[in-house]
């Protein structure tokens, strides 16, 4: 530990910003990536046809199909499609299925028939990625939150260090190597604080009952007690054993109209379907508003279609909670905002990056001459490789599988899971027996390729490709293939600046020696 | 804190370690001390009280890791943490016994 507060805050923002920042780029960029989860799972499952939204006559799809399909369940579970997911989603829990037996489908929104879709998680794989990290439950949500926890001092220490935050806002030398790393690092950092100070602090929000459970543990017996009085929920009624028919879905959407008139609806459930006890309960989409709210839903018997209750309304430490969730998830976002969710998304993931190239490259110089470096930098450097450009490889491969396995495949969706994590597991070998410049260079370029080619092969495999989905207005499809093709340049770029840069070494010294004398006292933060 | 990782004594890294082990556990045990106080104390109906006892607690745990870090030495580190978590335990024994007896 060195003397003086903020030299401590910098080695605590070093050392912690190593040690979790390849987790935390992981996490940051399919974190990213999952605000554009249904347009994946969109590009994902391109078999399931877009129609103009007609809420109440998909709601009666739904129920004929469940009627005949799911007569006896114990409870459905419908979901409307929304501007950005065109399938009408419904499930059921079968009669004494227990939690497992827990049966989903996609209906096409027009003819209420079962979409054919080839089977894969797609947008969802890498949503829940984002914050179970593929662990048994709870594991991965615990060391996500940490690593949220870890991100939260991360930043606080940043502004500590920074003693000229503001200047260093406007200052960018590029071209000059490790300076240029920190003041893009610093610049990116400060320009997207608020997001990234909101982002780290919501997602602790979001599973606090989860990660700190004595305030629960003090008040209440049990947390259901807790949940049961936050959502304002009854216990369903038992099942009394008598059919009865039940009333339309639609005409009960029709009631929630008249109450908010223009709500879009989320998920809906119905509580013994066909029994003299039906409950139907409605809920509001999370998109029609910032914060996540309770008061947005409707309880209906499910016979009379009688209002038996409606949502309570929010308090100031509901409506401060739910407004930190709903600003995580970001549901609310239109277009234009959502792209700049996922730009500041990438500003988070880039600020993760350049910290950990930061670290490295800092140490490397003082290695230059030798030419070799010692084992515990080299094994940063192949870190570093596997989990920033392996993880885009990996990414990579998950879009290629989804587009080249057979469509019948068994067990198609986790095999598209297993070339993700095959492929970012073979970039680390790949990392250790190449030297750091050649394997970044490497990786990078076959990650442009991956990606630059995901377009065209969008087009061979499935006839959606650039040409058709803009020609028919399909964004979210064309969205998906530009941003692949986007995102292939870049990383054309990028292996194109490693494989051919000259060692900078031997041309940076003299320059900084010149430099101003406060810019060489600063290197020390990071 | 340089690279040079040979030249660390054996002592600096225990004291590091340490450190480590305070804030990490320490200030979990602060942060709940101090969430389940806001919970107890705080003029609200139960469920909001429970909720900004939550949502506040994190300060405290970055605070603490804050602390573990910035003292002079890692027995202040614990020090710092522990003794603030008694006294928080002890406010709470006496809430909790007061509200339900």
């Amino acid at each position: 530990m060195k003397e003086g507060f903020r030299q401590a805050m910098a080695w605590l923002h070093t050392w912690t910003g190593l040690i979790f920042g390849w987790l935390l780029f992981a996490i940051f960029l399919t974190g990213t990536m999952s605000y554009f989860k249904e347009e994946i799972s969109h590009w994902s499952q391109p078999e399931v046809r877009s129609h103009p939204l007609d809420p109440a006559a998909s709601l009666g799809l739904a129920q004929a199909y469940l009627q005949a399909n799911a007569g006896s369940a114990s409870s459905w579970f419908i979901r409307l499609p929304s501007v950005r997911e065109p399938a009408l989603n419904v499930g059921w829990r079968a009669d004494g299925g227990g939690r497992r037996g827990f049966i989903n489908k996609a209906l096409d929104a027009q003819s209420g028939e079962v979409v054919e879709a080839r089977d894969s998680r797609g947008g969802e794989f890498f949503y829940r990625f984002h914050f179970q990290l593929q662990m048994p439950h709870p594991w991965g949500r615990w060391l996500s939150t940490f690593c949220a926890l870890i991100m939260l001092l991360g930043l606080v220490t940043g502004i500590i260090t920074h003693k000229k935050i503001f200047k260093e806002f406007f200052t960018f030398r590029p071209g000059k190597g490790q300076r240029s790393w920190l003041d893009g690092h610093n610049a990116i950092g400060v320009l997207v604080l608020p997001f990234h100070l909101m982002i780290s602090y919501s997602s602790l929000v979001l599973f606090m009952y989860m990660v700190m459970p004595a305030s629960i543990m003090a008040s209440y017996d049990s947390p259901r007690g807790y949940f049961n009085e936050l959502f304002g929920q009854s216990e369903a009624p038992k099942s009394a054993g008598i059919v009865a028919p039940m009333t339309s879905l639609p005409s009960l959407y029709a009631k929630v109209q008249e109450q908010v008139p223009g709500a879009r609806l989320g998920w809906i459930e119905v509580q013994h379907p066909g029994d003299q006890n039906a409950r139907v309960n409605f809920t509001r989409a999370a998109a029609d508003s910032v914060a996540y709210r309770r008061s947005g839903s409707w309880s209906f018997d499910g016979v009379s279609g009688e209002l038996l209750r409606s949502g309570k309304a929010e308090s100031t430490a509901v409506m401060v909670s739910g407004t930190f969730v709903g600003l995580h998830m970001g549901n609310f976002a239109e277009p234009w905002l959502r792209w700049l969710y996922f730009v500041f998304g990438i500003a988070g993931t880039a600020v993760i990056g350049t910290g950990l190239v930061m670290w490295l490259g800092k140490r490397q110089l003082k290695h230059a001459t030798s030419g070799s470096l010692p084992t515990e930098l080299r094994l940063v450097e192949v870190l570093n490789i596997a989990s920033m450009s392996g993880l885009l490889l990996g990414v990579a491969a998950f879009f290629w599988a989804n587009r080249l396995l057979p469509v019948a495949m068994q067990g198609r969706a986790d095999w598209e899971i297993n070339s993700f994590l095959l492929v970012w597991a073979l970039s680390l070998p790949h990392a250790m027996l190449r030297p750091g410049r050649r394997a970044w260079g490497e990786q990078l370029a076959l990650g442009a390729l991956a990606f630059a080619l995901l377009p065209l092969l969008n087009g061979l495999t499935t006839g959606q490709g650039l040409n058709h989905s803009i020609a028919v207005g399909d964004w979210a499809m064309a969205g998906f293939d530009l941003t692949a093709l986007a995102l292939g340049l870049f990383l054309a770029w990028a292996a194109h600046k490693m494989l051919r840069a000259p060692k900078p070494v031997a041309k940076r010294a003299p320059r900084a020696a010149k430099a101003p004398r406060e810019t060489l006292a600063e290197p020390e933060v990071n | 804190m340089k690279s040079k990782t040979a030249g660390v004594p054996l002592r600096y890294r225990l004291a590091v370690t340490s450190r480590s082990l305070a804030a990490l556990l320490g200030g979990y045990l602060l942060a709940s001390m101090a969430s389940v106080c806001i919970t107890l104390l705080a003029p609200m109906p139960k469920v909001d009280a429970v909720l900004s006892g939550m949502m506040l607690s994190f300060v405290f745990y970055v605070l603490a890791f804050i602390w573990c870090f910035a003292c002079r030495s890692a027995w202040r580190a614990w020090f710092g943490v522990v003794l603030p978590s008694l006294v928080l335990a002890m406010i709470n024994g006496l809430a909790y016994w007061m509200q339900y007896p």
